[in-house]
Order: structure tokens, then C-alpha cells, then sequence
């Protein structure tokens, strides 16, 4: 292999990018996954040229080259720009706001949207920074009822029902709107 | 001209009041989201595309186009003000405007992207008129292998102009092909790459990944690196009216812009990247104050203004007469219309003309409606570019919510997006492009339809491609766009890596 790629000069040129190695691996295992994936679709003889595996061996076969390609970019030294590379994300705010979705996941159907928006919302917020957790739940309450009833009421679609809503309706007499 | 005529049955279509109101909504929403940071066209398209369900075609069109061009108008506004441009196409206009905004000229770059935006949209539209009828007499002389090697080619140029790298490009396409093809496939009936979820027995929708990769993936991005930067919206001073002298200095660039803008926007693939620098590079030539540049010059906003507008327009051409959607957001609005059962290309002109003509009519109006609302309604804008970001940013996810879980109430797809979403996060950490993940979603089954078709017609017979005359010279095209920047760089720069001896 090092044959092709200019002898020593290529060793000498390996300075191995973690990130971008890590990537350009997913992408080939992407390329994996869908090649046995689609090698447990069953063909019809009669579609053979045409069947439903064609363009997903295409697509297996196009993310297989281009992962390599990735890969000797990553093992090159990557592609990112100096700038990128120096740049630490913000572990934490990403953590609060991952917390907030899994937590809008878990709760949006027990509990009804209302009280899983504003979860999301307070989460959001303290991921950008703001500690203001009662002002944020406030005004995330004020719009997930907003844009929830602006949905269910003028367009008759359920964003999913819950406690809060139900309350509310009872309390105003709302009907919901179909 | 029949096409005159039947634009002026747009017209009669478009000015009923119930109709007008949608413009004016459109436009107004369109202007409000994109003048938020990090929220883009085709980003405001997928949110608002749930609002449309209830909605009869024409009428949810209309609240498109006006969406559309809002949205253009109002990530103008914010590179001008706050030099974080929404999306690549406004980079330019943040280069010079940004300059032109401290310098105290805030309202004379905000009145020349407005009125260039004008009339690069009004000669834009203009020309969808009467260019339209012309590619769809062209188009009908397509077969489906003619059409699949448009769609390579659309594919290719996609992946290699958006964003920096052809590898990574075509990367992110390649895994949107393989998200258009989960579900089952409609022509045998198997089920493709469902994992046993009959969730996704229908496919993923687009908007999931839409907004999953645009909202979600973007937020995370902007949280990880927000206390890293500090951006301060620039206090609009001096008066909104340009001078003569800057009404002189703007005109002949937004004619120019125009120019560039148009055909390069309805080319498969042009994008309002290429048109834009294009503009500003010509500007810098010709201007008789150079110096400026890089200073506040306003021919560097009136040009590459123009220029991102034109393209928009020109985006629409392929989209509505082939069925050929070069951007994120033309690919956005083209599943909007399958999911009403409309399809666009050549044939939608003659069966559904009203809907076409209503729709470019309304793009006029929307033009007007637009100048008229950023002008005097700058303020309001200005408003709401100052909502705090942590709060801006918790709307935009609990209204994404809103979107995907009022589609169809499954959790799995809010999984999904979430998914969606720190795969884009990822993408965008990494340097791969977005937009192509999109058109690779919509186009990757089109694109498979059109294969099938063309090998059932031919037989089996692989050839195909390469015997007919259009399809075949569509394919050289193609290898041209993959291959030639490489081997130009290589033929005038010989690389000085590889060569022995170096340390």
C-alpha cells in the first residue's frame, strides 16, 4: 500500500487527525451496514437488473471509496482548518441541552407537551448560559401554550395533549378544534 | 405571448384578498425567521411546512414563495446588523454592509439590499416568465436516462460547489440517498433498511431531517462554542434614505448582480454562492473607489445583493420546469408538493397551470409586499434580533418539536430528529455540508425512478446512458465537474509535494 502513495514520503507525511479518523471510520461503517442491510433484501429474478438493491449497492459501494478517501485525508493530518482544531467545544452546554431533548422525549407523552417544552426550554437556556431558571420557565410556559393552542385551535392539529392542556381546556371551556 | 397571458391569469389568481393575506403572511413570517441568526430559508420552509397540511395548494404556494423570499430578505438584514451572515450567500453582504453599518451608513446598506433585492427579484421573476415555457419545451424532449444524468449531474455539482471539499460533499449526499431509500420501495413492495421499525415503513420525512440538521445540529453547534464569541447587534443610526449619490453608485451593481445571479441560480446546481463572490469580485474591478472596499463600500452590497436574490429566483426555474431542485430549500419546497400529490416538471405547466402562474404571479407581489415591509419595519426586525440567544434557541427547539411531533404524534421521530440532530452537529464540527444530505433525500428516489425506467425501457441494456446524445453529453459534463477542478490544478501548478528530496 505504501507503494502508491510515494514510498517513505508517505509515512513521513502521517500525522494522524483522532477526530477525523473517527469520522472517516463511521463512514465506513456506514457503508458496512447498509451493504448487509440491503444483502438481506430478497431480489425477484425478474427485477434482477432493476430490483430494490441497485441503488443501495451504489450507495454502499459510493460511501465505501469515499470513506477511504477520508480516511487517508485523516490519517494525513485531517482537513480541518487550524482555527477549528484548536476550538474546544462547551462540553457542558452540550450535555444540558442533550438532557433537555431526552427529558422532551420521555415526557412529551405522559406528560403532555406544555411540561415537556418547558423542560426543553429551561434546558436550552442554561445550555446557552442563562441561570435564570424561573424567568426561562416562565416564558417557555407562555410559549409552548401559545404555539399550542395556536396549533390545536386554529388548525386542528394535536401536538400531544397532557396534563396542563387538559386543565386548561376544562378551565376555559375550550373545546378542541378538529 | 401565451406566456404573458397565462402570467397575467396568475395575476388574476394571485390579487384575491384571501390570497393576498397569505402573501403578506408569508412574507412577514418568512422576514421574522430569517432575520434570526442561524435560521435560513430552507430551515424557516421546514418549520412552517406543517402549517401548510391544512391549507389547499395554491393558497399553501403562495405562503411559500412569500417565505421564500422573506426569508432571503431577512438574513440580509442580519449579516448587515450583526456580521453573522444566516447562510454562505449573505457572507458577502456581511463583508462590506457589516463595514458600512459602523461606519454609521446602516440605513443606506439596509435600503440598497432592500431595493436591489427588489428589482433583482422583480427582473428575476420576470424572467422564470418567460424562461419557463422555453426549458419545458426542452425538458419534453428528455427520457428517463436523459433525466437520470441530469440528476448526476445535479448530484455532483451539488456535492462539489457546496462547502469546501468534493469528498466530503458527495459524502453527505451519499447519506441522504440512503435516507430517501429507507422505507419501502414502491416498486416491489420490500421494505428497505427498516431495522423491524414499521415507523419507518413509510420513509423518513424530510422535514425530520430538515429540521433535525438545520435546528437542532445547528444549535448544538452554536452552544458548544457560544461563550467564545460575543456578538453585538450594531445600533442602527442615520437615516434610513440613501443619498443621490449612493442611489448613483447602486443601480448600475444591482443590474449587474442580476445579471450574474440569474442563470447562474437556474443552472443544476449554481447555487447564490457563485454568483454572489462573482458579483463582489466585479464590483471591485470596475468601482472608481476601489479603496473603499473592505471599508463600506455600497456597491459591495448592492451587487452580490442583487446577485443572491437573482439566484433565488433562478433557483425556481429547474425546481418548477424540471423538477430539478439545486438548493436545500428548492428541495424542501419540492417535497411539499409531492406530499400534495403535485409533481413538478415539464408536465405541471400544462396540468396545473394556475398553480405555477398563481405562484409566480405572487412572487411579484411578494417582491412588493417585501420592500414595503423592510424599509419602514427595520425597527421591528432590529427588535427581535436582540432576543437574548439562549432564549432564541429554546424557541427554536421547542418549536421543531412542534413540528415533527405534530406531524404524525410518534416519538420515534422525535428520536429521529434528535439523531438527525447530532449528526449535523458532527457535520458541522467536521466541515461537511449540510445542504447536500437534503437534495440527496429527495433526489436520491427520483433519481432511482428514472434509472429503473430507463433500464426497463432499454432492457437491461446498461449502454443506455451513453447512447443517447443528451444523456451522454450530460455524463461528460459530469465527469468535467467531478475531475476538472483536480486535473486544472494539477496541469498549471505541478504539486511540489511528491517530489523527492523534500523534507
Amino acid at each position: 500500500m505504501t507503494g502508491s502513495f510515494g514510498g517513505a514520503g508517505w509515512a513521513a507525511r502521517l500525522r494522524p487527525a483522532l477526530g477525523e479518523i473517527v469520522i472517516a471510520a463511521g463512514v465506513l461503517v456506514l457503508a458496512a451496514v447498509i451493504f448487509w442491510q440491503t444483502l438481506s433484501i430478497p431480489v425477484s429474478p425478474i427485477y434482477a437488473k432493476v430490483g430494490p438493491t441497485v441503488m443501495p449497492m451504489i450507495t454502499a459501494a459510493g460511501l465505501a471509496i469515499l470513506g477511504i478517501l477520508l480516511m487517508v485525508e485523516a490519517l494525513q493530518g485531517g482537513w480541518r482548518t487550524e482555527e477549528e482544531k484548536n476550538v474546544t467545544p462547551d462540553r457542558v452546554a452540550l450535555l444540558w441541552i442533550a438532557a433537555g431533548l431526552v427529558l422532551n422525549v420521555l415526557l412529551i407523552g405522559p406528560a403532555g407537551f406544555t411540561i415537556a417544552s418547558v423542560i426543553l426550554f429551561v434546558c436550552v437556556a442554561r445550555g446557552f448560559g442563562s441561570k435564570a431558571i424561573l424567568r426561562d420557565a416562565a416564558i417557555g410556559a407562555a410559549f409552548a401554550l401559545v404555539a399550542y393552542f395556536g396549533f390545536a385551535q386554529t388548525l386542528g392539529i394535536n401536538i400531544g395533549a397532557g396534563i396542563v392542556e387538559s386543565a386548561i381546556e376544562r378551565i376555559f371551556g375550550l373545546g378542541q378544534g378538529s | 405571448m401565451e406566456a404573458f397571458s397565462q402570467l397575467l391569469n396568475g395575476f388574476a389568481i394571485a390579487l384575491t384578498p384571501m390570497n393576498l393575506m397569505w402573501c403578506l403572511v408569508g412574507t412577514t413570517l418568512g422576514t421574522a425567521i430569517g432575520v434570526l441568526p442561524g435560521l435560513g430559508p430552507a430551515l424557516t420552509i421546514a418549520l412552517l411546512l406543517p402549517i401548510t397540511f391544512k391549507v389547499e395548494p395554491t393558497a399553501a404556494f403562495i405562503l411559500f414563495a412569500g417565505i421564500y423570499y422573506g426569508a432571503m430578505y431577512g438574513g440580509s438584514t442580519t449579516s448587515i446588523l450583526l456580521n453573522t451572515p444566516g447562510e454562505s450567500a449573505t457572507i458577502i453582504t456581511a463583508l462590506e454592509g457589516n463595514k458600512m453599518a459602523r461606519n454609521g451608513r446602516a440605513g443606506a446598506a439596509l435600503a440598497t439590499s432592500a431595493i436591489g433585492s427588489f428589482v433583482a427579484g422583480t427582473i428575476g421573476t420576470l424572467g422564470i416568465t418567460f424562461l419557463a415555457p422555453v426549458v419545458v419545451d426542452l425538458a419534453l424532449k428528455f427520457g428517463p436516462a436523459d433525466y437520470f444524468s441530469l440528476m448526476l449531474l445535479a448530484f455532483v455539482t451539488v456535492s462539489a460547489v457546496l462547502g469546501s471539499s468534493a469528498v466530503r460533499g458527495l459524502t453527505a449526499l451519499l447519506i441522504g440517498v440512503w435516507f430517501g431509500l429507507i422505507g419501502v420501495d414502491l416498486q416491489t413492495g420490500q421494505p428497505r433498511f427498516t431495522f423491524g421499525l414499521p415507523e419507518l415503513l413509510d420513509g423518513i420525512n424530510v422535514i425530520v431531517v430538515a429540521v433535525g440538521l438545520f435546528a437542532v445540529g445547528e444549535t448544538l453547534y452554536v452552544a458548544s462554542r457560544y461563550r467564545l464569541g460575543n456578538d453585538e447587534v450594531i445600533p442602527l443610526k442615520g437615516s434610513l434614505w440613501m443619498t443621490r449619490e449612493e442611489w448613483k453608485r447602486s443601480w448600475k451593481p444591482w443590474l449587474r448582480g442580476t445579471l450574474f445571479g440569474f442563470p447562474i441560480g437556474a443552472m443544476p446546481a449554481g447555487g447564490a454562492e457563485i454568483p454572489t463572490f462573482l458579483s463582489y469580485y466585479v464590483e471591485r474591478k470596475l468601482s472608481s473607489k476601489p479603496e473603499e472596499f473592505g471599508k463600506g463600500a455600497i456597491e459591495g452590497v448592492a451587487g452580490p445583493e442583487a446577485a443572491n436574490n437573482a439566484s433565488a429566483a433562478g433557483v425556481l426555474v429547474p425546481m418548477l420546469t424540471l423538477g430539478l431542485p439545486t438548493s436545500a430549500t428548492a428541495a424542501i419546497m419540492l417535497s411539499a408538493f409531492q406530499s400534495y400529490g403535485i409533481n413538478p416538471g415539464p408536465l405541471l405547466l400544462e396540468s396545473q397551470p394556475q398553480l405555477v402562474w398563481g405562484l409566480i404571479a405572487s412572487l411579484f407581489i411578494g417582491n412588493v409586499m417585501l420592500l414595503v415591509l423592510n424599509l419602514p419595519m427595520i425597527a421591528i426586525w432590529v427588535k427581535l434580533l436582540q432576543i437574548p440567544a439562549p432564549l432564541l434557541y429554546a424557541g427554536i427547539l421547542v418549536f421543531a418539536t412542534i413540528g415533527t411531533y405534530g406531524i404524525t404524534q410518534s416519538p420515534v421521530d422525535l428520536i429521529l430528529l434528535y439523531l438527525v440532530g447530532a449528526m449535523g452537529y458532527l457535520m458541522r464540527r467536521y466541515d461537511f455540508p449540510t445542504a447536500p444530505v437534503i437534495i440527496g433525500m429527495i433526489l436520491g428516489p427520483l433519481a432511482e425512478q428514472n434509472f429503473r425506467q430507463a433500464m426497463t425501457i432499454s432492457a437491461g441494456d446498461w449502454t443506455v446512458f451513453f447512447t443517447r446524445p443528451l444523456s451522454a453529453t450530460i455524463l461528460v459534463l459530469v465527469a468535467l465537474a467531478l475531475f476538472g477542478p483536480k486535473l486544472y490544478s494539477l496541469a498549471v501548478k505541478p504539486k511540489p509535494e511528491g517530489v523527492p528530496g523534500d523534507a
